[in-house]
């Protein structure tokens, strides 16, 4: 007891950051394939995902400690405990974690925490979503209006407001963001955003494991459906199936490793979770901005690294048009400087700061729960050096980042193994 | 005929139809839903008393906008959702009567408040929503000329 409440107490003495003594590291991680997986449900994918780390870590199931499991649309049903039901029931605890967008990322930190605090020696982290062919995730009905106006809810509403206030629907949400930017700043129209799409969708063409593997040209993207202007259908993240899995542990059980399992390891140098702090209209129009910059600035502090150290970074482009503004709240430009940041290539893959080399979500596909373990499975791929055709060549530092609407932000950064 | 009833109970109607915001007495962020506390400096709604109604401008700036072109059926699309800084606070709307394209609306455009019917229930009673409109006359598309170019068509 007394060993756990000193682990705890100097854990939390070095709060999120990761240069405490002891260091943590992933030495497993997988992801399956995203798209449509008619014939697998969440159970298998999720086994899927997590039997492919524990295969990558060289561990079994009895080896984990701890399992953070993440869900979003079966969260009421302990996914974590159903995945156990097949792959192995060792009584260990269980989290099961929802965080929005940000829930693959929180079940990372999940368990990056418990290893940290003493709870365990290794840590699972599993995040699965099974939404292919699911249509907008809000905003996708309404209510009819009842017989009799009636006033209801925190806002007295007599009726539905969707469509009626505004819109609830993530596609016009986050066009609204990207908006916004530009009428601060300047410079961002709709051929500027589907450009940051082209980007994406060309990217993805080295990714055997991203639902769509193929580019698009400008013409395409911006002909394509319009959802809410300026996001088009491509512009849009693809819903899918799909899942991911970290294997954690601390610097005291990487030591007890082999030689091989010490090399593939991957040092986890900063994992930050923040939320929106309030500020004027963040309750009219989501602030996806200031709290990840928080998160940015309190991830760069703890892994001793600036934007500038960065190889490759993996962020949230739930739609194009958020690509735009996390170029900025991450700090890879100075401030307002987003349009300019990317007009020079830097974001490229042969740039100076690529950005979603996966393809991103808008390509890669964002089963939602999974998507937080997915970025950060991209970037220690390019850590180890096996990211095959697409590999950022001598990438020695990348960062991986998620945001939850309403709203959580998650920031990873790995550094490769010295 | 039954009487009006606003959709939201932040928008008052009357004879000078506005909106009034939930302002914390304690430190002045202003809200547009029920409160339990203030989200910005914790004070405590116990009572009532933590936050004051104040009436909202009826013109402002539209800061952000999406023109939604598919949505949730018995929504009418497209049409234009945005947000409008009205000195100073921010207020979530639709920009109603102007054509729903990006020619004839941009972020920086100066709109006014306006209020208008959304249908009757079953008893009579009609309930009103609200949204802003363009500044700009020639932006606006009003009534008259809607149902003048019915009569033309």
């Amino acid at each position: 007891m007394s060993d756990v409440a000193e682990a705890s107490s100097s854990a939390g003495a070095t709060s999120q950051t990761g240069a405490a003594s002891d260091q943590m590291w992933i030495v497993g991680i997988h992801m399956t394939k995203f798209g449509k997986r008619p014939d697998d449900d969440v159970v298998d994918l999720a086994s899927e995902a997590a039997l492919g780390a524990l295969a990558d870590a060289g561990m079994t199931v009895k080896d984990v400690g701890v399992l953070a499991a993440g869900n979003l649309m079966y969260a009421a049903h302990g996914v974590g405990q159903m995945l156990q039901k097949q792959i192995g029931q060792t009584g260990i605890p269980v989290y099961n974690v929802v965080n929005a967008c940000a829930t693959g990322a929180t079940a990372l930190r999940t368990a990056i925490m418990s290893v940290r605090s003493g709870e365990a020696d290794v840590g699972l982290a599993v995040g699965v979503e099974k939404i292919a062919g699911a249509g907008l995730l809000s905003g996708g009905s309404r209510a009819s209006d009842s017989p009799t106006w009636e006033a209801s809810g925190r806002f007295g509403a007599v009726a539905p407001i969707d469509g009626r206030i505004g819109t609830e629907i993530m596609p016009g949400v986050f066009a609204q963001i990207g908006m916004e930017y530009g009428h601060r700043y300047g410079g961002a129209d709709f051929e500027l955003f589907a450009r940051i799409s082209e980007k994406n969708h060309g990217n993805s063409v080295l990714n055997p494991l991203a639902a769509y593997s193929k580019a698009m040209s400008l013409e395409q993207i911006m002909g394509d459906v319009m959802i809410a202007y300026p996001n088009t259908r491509p512009m849009c993240s693809a819903n899918c199936d799909g899942a991911a899995a970290a294997v954690v542990v601390n610097g005291a059980t990487l030591k007890k490793l082999t030689t091989e399992q010490q090399r593939r390891a991957v040092k986890i140098s900063a994992s930050v979770l923040t939320t929106d702090p309030w500020e004027e209209a963040c309750q009219i129009l989501p602030n996806v901005n200031t709290l990840t910059k928080n998160a940015a600035a309190t991830a760069y502090e703890a892994a001793g690294v600036g934007p500038q150290d960065l190889d490759l970074v993996e962020l949230h482009d739930c739609f194009a048009t958020a690509e735009l503004v996390h170029y900025d709240n991450l700090g890879l430009c100075s401030e307002g400087g987003a349009v300019d940041f990317f007009e020079s290539g830097a974001p490229f893959r042969d740039g100076s700061m690529p950005v979603n080399v996966s393809g991103g979500l808008e390509s890669k596909g964002h089963p939602i729960a999974a998507t937080g373990i997915a970025n950060i499975w991209e970037v220690a791929t390019h850590m180890r050096g096996e990211a095959g055709d697409r590999q950022i060549e001598g990438a020695k530092v990348g960062l991986a980042h998620v945001i939850g609407l309403g709203s959580a932000c998650g920031i990873h950064i790995l550094e490769r193994a010295a | 005929m039954g009487a009006d009833i606003p959709l939201v109970d932040y928008l008052v109607l009357g004879d000078d139809p506005h909106l009034e915001a939930n302002e914390c007495v304690a430190c002045g962020a202003r809200f547009f839903d029920r409160r339990n506390a203030c989200a910005s400096c914790g004070a405590i709604n116990s009572d009532g008393s933590g936050f004051k109604r104040v009436e909202l401008p009826a013109t402002g700036e539209l800061t952000a906008f999406t023109i939604v072109s598919f949505a949730a059926p018995g929504i009418d699309v497209p049409f234009v959702a945005g947000v409008v800084d009205c000195g100073g606070t921010s207020v979530r709307a639709n920009i109603v009567n102007v054509s729903p394209d990006p020619e004839h609306v941009a972020t920086g455009m100066q709109v006014s408040f306006t209020t208008f019917g959304i249908g009757e229930d079953s008893e009579g009673t009609e309930a009103i929503g609200f949204g802003y409109e363009p500044v700009d006359e020639e932006l606006r598309i009003t009534e008259d000329a809607t149902e003048k170019a019915e009569a033309n068509s």
